[in-house]
């Protein structure tokens, strides 16, 4: 019996050395170690051998099973390695081809740069306030201290619906609004974005329409030297920590003093570059403090009140943080233009 | 306006300051300089000649062989081209080796002849030949007869001059004037001023003006003073070359003496003066008046104006003889033959000059600078500065005494300015002796100061000073904005946010550009046509038209975003761009009023446009056309996202301008009803086809109702503990029946167990009878307390069912 079990080992274990197969391999399994198997053939004799015998020729059956087991073993762990490799091979993709993207729209970036304006100055404690894109000639003009046949009025060429009506040339008539409904309180202090409309020809750099956002702080003991800090403060978040401010002397009629803003060259650093034209600096603002018939058309005692109001032009400062040399893209809405105002 | 700074030296020195850095400081002072212009383009070794004789050039008919005594010992031999050259002449000469711009000369032969030299144009000394007469545009530059030779031309024409370009904001008139640029300079520099003292200068003689003419002032509101001197024996001829200079400097162009001291005297002074031709004055008499209805005047320049009552006129005691401080007339014009001259400087008031300037299209230097209202208390000196170069350059008699009417008295304004506040107001601590000084520069008289408050005494130069934060500013700006320090606001601290309507706004911009759609900013003006394309979800309402468009094209302001959508979409579409998803908010307007009166109503809008495929061709995606349920779906999303579903419903009645069968209105349900907010849908063919698009959805919806309606607040819901039982049901009815009424039935007899309704599939032909179609509804009920028994499902369930089949007639399909 124990030459039966040498001899059924030593076959099965060269066919099975041989076999290259799985389903072989599994045949080969059932055949020697199935229910009705070889081995199992063998061992169904062990009845007959004697009580010395029987645990001898067992264990060599346990080592003849384990062998066979072992190959059979070692040889499925080789087929499925095998067969991973082929699955792997077979699901090889090129990941060079492109990727499924989610959906890409965007917000104009007319939009981008007023809520990036916007949300510094909410940082800074400044309420939004909105008014009437059509207005009345006492809130675009005569509230701001530009009486009619005042000369300043020729600075503005303007669009109107009646003698009355015009659509509003600037955002400064929400200050006048601002401030009547906010009825002598104080502080006040809001930023308001919005669209303007002036008699231009469009060109690169003139638009009928365009946007314009404009502050306002009035309050009890507010300085010339606050609006520095202000200013300073905004063009830091906006344009760079080292960007500084230069303020000229100027002329509007709604503030006194008033001043020009420049901010120093955020491409060049100041030293001189054509987005500058070789000046350093920018002009990028107009401010100044509050005229006191201002603050008395909306309702403050200049003695006990005094404020001062900023305004910027949109476009502008689009045009110079992103580069763009025409004005008319913004409204033409390429779509080549308008989406390429994405991500930081 | 131009500051020749040669010029302004007559009145304050510039030592040491180059033009450059004077401009800088102007600058920083608050009056921008433009730019700084040397007169002398770059010429050297060009001196004055005499020509002494001209010849024919013996092989060319157009030039001329000069000889020219230039003052270099030997005569020159030039050769010239110019039509004007003429033996006799005195004539800027550019000697071997001169520079001009772009040129040096040569010895050289023209046409076998030698030239030791160039007779030299105006243009081709760098001067602005555009204020020369034509001949001397077209030729050379003949010099007057006194002319020195061998002199030096940029000293003859002082060309070694920078001129200032100062772009006046509209208060600093008072910078109209060299004298005027003059006080800016000496408050800037911190130097003296001389001024010139034309009451010293005048010398009179041949009797009282008064025996011979006579002025009075009809409307005294309009005219507050008007002076006059009556000179005589004046000689009309061209100025000397030194106020040819200066004017050509400023930009003016020389005429003859009489009308170039007048411009002279109003650069000089900022004062308009006009000189009349005093024996064309009928009677002697000058007089200020409003004119007449369908009174005419022939102006200076040769036109008949007709004028209007609101015109301010000067006559004689027949007619209007000149519109006062715009035009002179034609008639009293001061000519080559003009003897007696009467001078006039008066102050007008400025609207009405303006006003009639810009009715007539007449806008001169003169009009210019009394519609900015000119200083009063320098009315007489101009007068008097004129009428003394008049004596000296024209060789008048100027007659004793100023005719006049009206004020000449104007007192000096005088302000309070607290020192306190000055300091509170800028955030500086300067002293009364600083502010003292700065005043001091501006030459404003200060009075003594009592508690920190000083008496400031306003010259009338400077009319755009009337508060104190006007005294505050000349203080801040000589005193440097610079050096104004930067300060944080003090006091209570505020919270910055946005309101409702703005925060919905962010929201729908932001959740509709992470959809995939990009936004546009259109035009608030459209053609007329447009504003009639769409509904007008403004209600009952009229386009409101722009008084005076630009064009056509922009000339109501919208009514609807669609028709601007519209346009950017044909915009890209012609670019082979026509994948397009966009939006835009923005405001709508509309009136009620025929003849508009009040502000007209301004509503928020969202628009959305759809176009193309869905998404770009790309080798892993198929490629599908967009279709009304993407832009409904979008618009469903940003309605949930403002906790509006189950508020908003669609209905299918087909608004003007969209696809009758793809299109529908947008309801949003409240507790007074349903009210339409928006509508949706694909573009009508028609349309479509007229704007040369692809198959387009557009939608649009009003703003304001939503601001309102939206969720107020956040709220969190407990998860479900219990299991849900899903039951999908099969309900073929006719195709007429709409899909949302299915719903509306389910949901209604579905009661609180009814967690979700959903359609997902809905089929058509096949085994269906035409007529009708299979809509799949998958149904979710839940209990939030226990786990629902069959039983419990059935019961409501069946009700779903019985009512689909009672009420529509639906038949469920197995």
């Amino acid at each position: 019996m124990k030459e039966k079990l040498e001899a059924l080992k030593a076959e099965a274990l060269a066919k099975l050395q041989e076999v290259s197969d799985p389903q072989v391999l599994n045949d080969l399994r059932v055949k020697y170690l199935g229910k009705k198997g070889e081995l199992t053939e063998v061992l169904r004799g062990m009845g007959s051998l004697s009580a010395e015998e029987r645990p001898v020729i067992g264990q060599v059956a346990n080592i003849v099973r384990g062998a066979i087991e072992e190959i059979i073993g070692t040889k499925q762990e080789v087929f499925q390695q095998q067969e991973t490799q082929n699955r792997l091979q077979a699901e090889k993709v090129d990941v060079t081809l492109p990727g499924r993207r989610l959906p890409q729209g965007g917000i104009h970036p007319l939009s981008r740069v007023v809520q990036g304006i916007e949300d510094i100055f909410i940082g800074m404690g400044y309420r939004v306030a909105e008014g009437p894109e059509v207005e009345t000639d006492y809130y675009n003009f005569e509230a701001l201290n530009l009486p009619k046949n005042h000369p300043a009025r020729d600075m503005q060429d303007s669009f109107y619906l009646t003698e009355d009506l015009l659509m509003r040339t600037q955002t400064s008539p929400v200050q006048i609004r601002t401030m009547q409904a906010m009825k002598g309180e104080a502080p006040v202090k809001i930023i308001c974005p919005g669209k303007v409309f002036r008699r231009d020809d469009d060109d690169a750099t003139h638009s009928f329409q365009f946007h314009q956002i404009e502050g306002l702080v009035i309050g009890r003991n507010i300085r010339m030297s606050d609006l520095k800090g202000t200013l300073q403060q905004f063009v830091q978040e906006m344009f760079g920590p080292s960007t500084g401010i230069r303020l000229r002397p100027s002329f509007f009629p709604f503030t006194e003093p008033s001043v020009e803003v420049d901010v120093s060259c955020f491409k060049c650093g100041g030293e001189g570059c054509r987005l500058c034209k070789q000046s350093g600096w920018l002009e990028i603002l107009g401010a100044g403090m509050v005229h006191p018939n201002v603050l008395r058309m909306g309702g403050y005692d200049p003695e006990e009140f005094s404020g001062f109001a900023f305004g910027m032009g949109v476009e502008r400062i689009a045009m110079l943080k992103y580069g763009i040399d025409d004005i008319r893209h913004f409204y033409n809405n390429d779509m080549s233009f308008v989406k390429q105002f994405k991500g930081l | 306006m131009k500051v020749s700074t040669s010029w302004l030296s007559d009145y304050i020195s510039l030592d040491g300051v180059t033009a450059d850095e004077l401009a800088e400081k102007i600058t920083a002072a608050g009056i921008e300089i433009d730019g700084v212009e040397n007169r002398n383009k770059g010429i050297t070794g060009i001196v004055t000649g005499y020509v002494k004789s001209k010849e024919k050039h013996p092989d060319a008919d157009k030039l001329n062989v000069c000889i020219v005594d230039a003052g270099q010992g030997e005569d020159l031999q030039i050769v010239c081209g110019a039509k004007n050259v003429e033996a006799g002449q005195k004539v800027p000469v550019a000697l071997v080796g001169a520079k001009l711009p772009g040129l040096v000369i040569k010895k050289a032969k023209l046409r076998g002849v030698l030239s030791q030299g160039m007779i030299c144009s105006a243009k081709e000394l760098g001067l602005n030949d555009k204020l020369l007469p034509k001949e001397l545009q077209e030729g050379i530059l003949v010099l007057p007869e006194s002319t020195e030779i061998g002199l030096d031309i940029t000293k003859v024409l002082d060309l070694n001059d920078e001129v200032l370009e100062f772009d006046l904001t509209p208060n600093r008139s008072d910078c109209l004037s060299m004298i005027g640029a003059a006080y800016e300079v000496s408050a800037i520099l911190g130097r003296e001023l001389k001024l010139p003292q034309p009451e010293k200068d005048i010398v009179e003689a041949g009797g009282s003006a008064a025996n011979d003419i006579s002025v009075r002032i009809l409307n005294e509101e309009l005219c507050s003073h008007y002076t006059a001197r009556y000179i005589t024996g004046v000689k009309p001829a061209a100025s000397p070359l030194w106020i040819q200079n200066r004017l050509m400097a400023a930009g003016v162009r020389p005429i003859n003496n009489i009308v170039d001291i007048t411009n002279y005297v109003m650069l000089e002074y900022g004062q308009p003066l006009h000189a009349f031709d005093a024996d064309t004055i009928d009677g002697g008499i000058l007089g200020v008046r409003l004119a007449d209805e369908d009174e005419v005047l022939t102006t200076l320049d040769g036109q008949e104006r007709k004028l209007e009552p609101h015109m301010l006129v000067i006559t004689d005691a027949a007619k209007a003889v000149a519109l006062a401080g715009v035009m002179g007339g034609l008639e009293t014009e001061v000519t080559g033959s003009t003897v007696n001259i009467v001078l006039e400087s008066a102050k007008f008031d400025g609207g009405t000059v303006r006003k009639t300037s810009r009715q007539l299209g007449l806008r001169s230097e003169a009009s210019l600078r009394f519609e900015k209202e000119v200083d009063p208390n320098r009315v007489i000196p101009a007068l008097n500065r004129a009428a003394a170069l008049i004596a000296k350059y024209a060789g008048g008699t100027v007659h004793e005494g100023i005719i006049q009417a009206g004020t000449d008295v104007v007192e000096e304004k005088v302000l309070t300015l607290s020192l306190d506040k000055l300091n509170r107001y800028l955030g500086t601590d300067l002293s009364l002796l600083e502010v003292k000084t700065l005043f001091g520069r501006l030459h404003f008289k200060c009075g003594d100061a009592a508690q920190g408050l000083i008496e400031v005494q306003v010259p009338t130069r400077r009319g755009d000073i009337s508060y104190d934060v006007d005294l505050i500013e000349e203080i801040a700006r000589l005193y440097g904005y610079g050096n104004i320090p930067t300060t944080p606001i003090e006091g209570p601290t505020t919270p910055g946010t946005l309101t409702r309507s703005q925060a919905i706004r962010r929201e729908v911009r932001r959740l509709l550009s992470h959809g995939g759609y990009q936004e546009v900013l259109g035009y608030s003006f459209i053609q007329p046509e447009q504003s009639k394309l769409f509904p007008a979800l403004t209600g009952e309402g009229l386009a409101v038209k722009l008084a005076m468009p630009m064009s056509e094209e922009r000339s109501v302001l919208r009514t609807s975003l669609l028709p601007q959508l519209l346009d950017i979409a044909g915009y890209n579409t012609n670019r082979r761009q026509s994948d397009l998803a966009l939006f835009e908010i923005g405001n709508v307007f509309y009136t009620e009023e025929e003849v508009l009166t009040r502000q007209p109503h301004e509503l928020p809008m969202l628009g959305l446009l759809l176009s193309g495929t869905r998404a770009a061709k790309q080798w892993n995606v198929p490629v599908q056309p967009v279709d009304f349920f993407d832009l409904k779906g979008a618009l469903e999303t940003v309605f949930d996202h403002l906790g509006l579903t189950g508020r908003v419903v669609y209905e299918g009645d087909a608004p003007e301008g969209y696809h009758p069968g793809r299109s529908a209105s947008i309801l949003l349900k409240g507790p007074e009803g349903a009210v339409r907010i928006g509508t949706l849908g694909q573009l009508h063919p028609d349309l479509q086809r007229k704007l040369d698009l692809t198959d387009t959805y557009v939608a649009e919806v009003s703003l304001q109702p939503l601001y309102e309606a939206a969720r107020n607040k956040l709220q969190y819901h407990e998860l479900p503990r219990f299991p849900g039982v899903e039951r999908d049901i099969a309900v073929v009815v006719d195709t007429a029946v709409p899909a949302g009424q299915l719903m509306d039935s389910i949901r209604e007899n579905g009661g609180s167990l009814l967690q979700n309704v959903q359609v997902f599939d809905l089929y058509t032909g096949g085994k269906l009878e035409s007529g009708k179609k299979s809509v799949a509804i998958s149904l979710v009920y839940r209990h939030n307390e226990h786990t629902l028994t069959d039983e419990e499902v059935a019961e409501v369930h069946d009700k779903v069912l019985s009512e689909l089949q009672q009420t529509f007639g639906a038949e469920l399909r197995k």
